[in-house]
């Protein structure tokens, strides 16, 4: 082994702790930018990737198959434009039961279930969660909703009470179609089964085109194939642009924070990097003034320190390559859901460029501080490595000496300004850390908050609706016939009379048309004392009086309305005028949600007879026991009370999980920070610590003072670090808002009172005290006669 | 506490570092209070070893080291620390000053390890300065003065908390002749006010100006013990003070 190679080995051999720090700080860097990486690119237009990754289907056609014959509708696929085509599959709508685990879901809409013997194909390969694909009769292959709850789980059941027989189906797998081109699969074989009496399937075919990036492009497509058929053939076409758009409008809600969680992830590697590998070599400098005397070059002393750094460096990015890319596994899987797209990966150059950027900016922060050690006189260089250089800092220590504290935490408090350097990058990184916590504490609380406010949509305990449940699927999936209504009037009686209700309101939706305001808006109809149930405001105030509207977001826009302003309800040749009077956290119908009095449309002629009824139970009434009694009393009527839990949709949840998890590795990255730090102050004042034990310092003080010459820092960084993080928070809601069409209650963004402001801000001291007291205790039990030897 | 009370008792005390030869090999000494000893012997003898033990900085491998009435062998890190500050004075070859405080925060450090009131620190910081003739050089920062003035420094330091025993590790050993020849002098006036010392040092000169008592030590035994029970090695110089028994000098603030 040449010279050089040995000082390199020794230089990695010798400083163990430096080098595992330096390993893990790299392996944390790297497992990080990775999965911040993984995450902003993935957000980066994830219906495209998925789009693309599934040869998802530009045009979904039905066709009616009494018209068109299985092969005249095959031979679509060779019609001028179409690049791919799968099918035609044979499709019936049917209205499942579900039952797994002892619990039985029915009265559910229909599915829409295509006999396909295999998922994958040239036009919509159909990615599997779990499970495996319908490999023969009597199974069902289900869609994975990208939002709310599985309907059924791999090894359950779904049953077909309508159908002929009551068919019952295994469920054998969860998939996802980018292109949603069905509820569920089967194997073809299956669909005469499910086919009622008196009906045929219609048929689906799946197509990808030549030119389809926009809507008159597709509609030229559309146009070209239903001439390739008899006339009326083709039923209907579902545009991938519309599924796009939704899909792209439920990214974006996200983008925002995981975008500035991915920054903050980036931005901390460097940092911590840069803090470690040239803290390492400056702590270096002696042995570097050594090697000078022994006759190395700058260059040689250069290439030395850059080896030495490299060596741990390699070991560590090696391993969080791996550990990034298992870390991502659960993240990305978090981030399909709620992009709703399919199974997400680490795109494979960031594999590649991770480590690549992370290994150069190693060499770069080696060579430097090796560089300018290495330039300096060999006498100087010498003569560094007891105590930081002799003036800086003295001015602090004085006046550190004159608090009333105990000796050892002043001198602990004056120690970050003897290497004002280190100590300001080490501040910053806790700050990134607090800002992390911050900015996760306060997102949480505010997707909980809105959560709730949208859970408002469905106030009360109970519910009651005025529809008896359907009966079944129509023969030959047409579309499904309406329940009979039930008298709404006898159920509000039965629910007022009903010992334990606290408070009742009806609810009904229309179709409305308003003046200015472009199509058709679903509004839902309000009869009754609603004030309990109020949907959580943005400003103005909720319906208290006839013909009042509140509104969403988007509809204030589309009319170019505010609060207060009135709009026109146009319906049946007649107008009623209608007054705005609060705008409300909602984002049903892309936040073009109405909730009005029913005054005015009963103005309009309107059918207002509620759909619902919400019913909010007395304070200590027994649920289970009033929903027994109320359903006694309702089944003259024919309908049924249910009982209601707020949900939690999967995008909280999703969103929830990638916070914990984006803020654990976050801390972890400061506070791998603050260790490495802690060690290299240490160990350079190693022989002024032995000096402080042999004067009688006891091991808690010497314990105290190393976590107070971080703890300092930490306190200022979480100072500083809290009102950056509440910024961000602030930027970042109304930005996911926005997206999702609607603006945040203030009460929703306002989640930092003074008692969590107050703990987060000394989540800077925790990170450092955190970090500090493995290395301070190592310290404290170093012998002192042998630091004293120290040189 | 009476000249007759042994301050060090060592009693068959052995040291060995990992697997090599002992540095210390049952090895016993008596100190008595007022006794300046110096100990001898040519480099590996064994004489830091037998410092850092006194000290509690080290723990032997065998036998006991009582000083002062207390088992330092069997203190633990908190309790000898606690022992090293309350007891023990210590002076070093290189000063061992924290260069980042001044001369008057490097002598209060001991005694704000302790937690001594601040005036009354204060006060005997300034005292020692003055009697040490540093007084001038209380706001300067060690860097900026000579050996000797340093080596005072660290004596001053050493006296704050009126230690029991002092002990020198050759203090002379980083000076030139004219500060070695002060920093003699000053341990000489010390012992003279009955400051117990035992100073390491391989400066025969020094031994013979300040020691009542000399041991020599090689490959961890004693070899020679001269000045003990009773006899001078320094001449008109007994234990527990000047043999008029009058307290001079500087000495007079060292207890």
């Amino acid at each position: 082994m040449s010279a050089l190679g040995k000082v390199v080995r020794a230089g990695v051999g010798r400083r163990r702790v430096q080098t595992v720090v330096m390993v893990l700080t790299t392996m944390t860097a790297v497992t990080a930018s990775i999965m911040a990486g993984g995450l902003v690119v993935a957000s980066r237009a994830p219906f495209d990737h998925a789009f693309a990754e599934q040869h998802g289907a530009h045009l979904t056609g039905r066709f009616d198959g009494t018209k068109a014959t299985g092969a005249q509708i095959a031979a679509t696929a060779h019609t001028a434009g179409v690049t791919a085509a799968a099918g035609p599959f044979a499709v019936v709508s049917a209205s499942p039961r579900f039952a797994s685990d002892g619990m039985v879901m029915e009265g559910l809409p229909p599915l829409t279930i295509a006999g396909r013997a295999a998922g994958g194909g040239p036009v919509d390969a159909v990615t599997l969660d779990q499970g495996h694909w319908v490999t023969g009769p009597g199974q069902i292959v289900l869609t994975k909703a990208e939002d709310g709850p599985v309907m059924g789980r791999v090894g359950g059941t779904v049953s077909f009470p309508g159908l002929p027989g009551k068919p019952s189906l295994t469920i054998v797998g969860l998939a996802r179609s980018v292109s949603r081109t069905a509820d569920a699969w089967v194997a073809p074989a299956e669909i005469p089964a499910l086919t009622g009496p008196r009906a045929t399937p219609s048929y689906e075919m799946l197509y990808r085109f030549a030119h389809a990036g926009t809507g008159a492009e597709l509609s030229r497509d559309r146009d070209a194939l239903a001439a390739a058929v008899p006339r009326g053939a083709l039923t209907g076409t579902a545009s991938y642009l519309a599924t796009k758009h939704t899909a792209d409008q439920e990214t974006a809600t996200f983008v925002p924070f995981i975008v500035a969680f991915g920054v903050l992830g980036l931005v901390m590697s460097v940092l911590i990097i840069g803090i470690v590998v040239s803290g390492a070599v400056s702590a270096g400098t002696r042995r570097i003034g050594v090697l000078k005397s022994l006759g190395l070059t700058p260059g040689q002393v250069g290439r030395a320190y850059v080896g030495q750094a490299l060596i741990p460096a390699t070991v560590g990015t090696a391993s969080g390559v791996v550990v990034g890319n298992l870390a991502s596994v659960p993240l990305l899987a978090q981030a399909s859901d709620a992009y709703g797209a399919a199974s997400l990966t680490v795109a494979w150059w960031l594999d590649l460029a991770v480590p690549a950027g992370v290994l150069a900016l190693v060499v770069a922060s080696a060579l430097a501080p090796a560089l300018r050690a290495a330039r300096l006189r060999t006498v100087e260089a010498l003569a560094i490595g007891r105590t930081p250089r002799v003036g800086r800092g003295r001015l602090a220590a004085r006046l550190a000496s004159r608090l009333p504290l105990s000796r050892a935490l002043t001198l602990g408090l004056a120690g970050p300004f003897a290497r004002p350097a280190r100590s300001a990058t080490i501040w910053a990184a806790v700050a990134f850390g607090a800002i992390g916590v911050t900015f996760a504490f306060g997102l949480g609380s505010s997707l909980s908050a809105i959560q709730n406010g949208l859970n408002r949509d469905a106030p009360g305990e109970v519910a009651v609706d005025t529809f008896a449940p359907p009966s079944g699927p129509p023969p030959g999936g047409g579309p499904s016939h309406r329940p009979a209504p039930a008298d709404a009037a006898a159920v509000g009686r039965a629910i007022a009379a009903q010992s334990g209700t606290a408070g009742y309101f009806g609810t009904g939706h229309q179709r409305a048309t308003f003046t200015g305001v472009p199509g058709a808006v679903d509004v839902t109809t309000y009869r009754g004392d609603s004030s309990w149930g109020a949907l959580q405001m943005v400003s103005g105030h909720w319906l208290d009086g006839p013909r009042q509207l509140v509104v969403g977001r988007r509809f204030l826009e589309a009319a170019g309305k505010h609060v207060g302003d009135t709009v026109t309800l146009e319906g049946d040749g007649r107008s009623v005028q209608m007054r705005i009077v609060g705008e409300a956290l909602t984002v049903d119908g892309s936040g073009m949600r109405v909730a009005a009095d029913t005054a005015a449309f009963t103005a309009l002629g309107a059918d207002t007879r509620p759909d619902t009824y919400q019913v909010h139970l007395a304070h200590g009434t027994d649920r289970a026991a009033y929903l027994r009694d109320l359903n006694t009393a309702l089944r003259p009527v024919g309908v049924t009370a249910v009982g209601q839990s707020s949900q939690v949709s999967g995008t909280v949840i999703a969103m929830d999980t990638m916070i914990a998890m984006l803020t654990v590795m976050l801390v972890a990255v400061a506070g791998l920070g603050v260790l490495n730090t802690v060690v290299l102050d240490t160990r350079e004042r190693v022989h002024d610590l032995g000096v402080m034990k042999a004067l009688g310092m006891a091991p808690r003080q010497t314990v105290a003072m190393v976590v107070t010459s971080v703890a300092g820092i930490g306190a200022v960084a979480g100072v500083v670090g809290v009102p950056l993080g509440i910024a961000l928070h602030d930027y970042v809601i109304p930005a996911m808002g926005t997206a999702a069409g609607t603006h945040i209650p203030p009460s929703d963004l306002h989640v930092y009172h003074p008692l969590p402001v107050l703990l987060l801000a000394l989540s800077g001291l925790a990170i450092a005290v955190a970090g500090a007291l493995l290395p301070a205790t190592w310290s404290a039990r170093t012998s002192t006669a042998s630091s004293l030897r120290t040189e | 506490m009476s000249s007759s009370t042994p301050i060090i008792d060592i009693r068959e005390v052995r040291k060995t570092y990992d697997d090599g030869p002992a540095a210390l090999d049952g090895l016993s000494l008596t100190v008595r209070a007022g006794e300046a000893l110096a100990v001898l012997g040519p480099s590996g003898s064994g004489k830091s070893t037998l410092l850092n033990l006194i000290a509690g900085l080290d723990r032997p491998t065998g036998g006991s080291v009582t000083v002062d009435g207390v088992r330092v062998d069997q203190l633990g890190e908190t309790g000898s620390a606690r022992f090293r500050r309350e007891r023990i004075g210590m002076v070093f070859q290189f000063f061992n000053l924290l260069d980042d405080l001044t001369v008057t925060d490097n002598v209060l450090l001991p005694s704000q390890l302790v937690g001594a009131g601040r005036a009354q620190a204060r006060a005997r910081a300034a005292e020692l300065l003055d009697l040490l003739g540093i007084a001038r050089h209380a706001r300067a920062y060690p860097g900026r003065l000579s050996g000797g003035e340093r080596q005072r420094v660290a004596v001053a330091r050493a006296l704050m908390n009126r230690p029991a025993l002092l002990l020198a590790d050759e203090p002379t050993g980083a000076l030139d002749t004219a500060s070695g020849a002060e920093v003699r002098e000053l341990l000489t006036e010390l012992n003279d006010d009955g400051q117990t010392i035992l100073l390491v040092t391989h400066d025969l000169a020094l031994a013979e100006a300040c020691a009542s008592r000399t041991i020599e030590l090689v490959d961890g035994h004693i070899v020679r013990d001269v000045g003990g029970g009773g006899t001078a090695a320094r001449p008109g110089r007994g234990h527990g003070g000047h043999a008029d028994g009058t307290a001079g000098g500087s000495a007079a603030v060292a207890r």
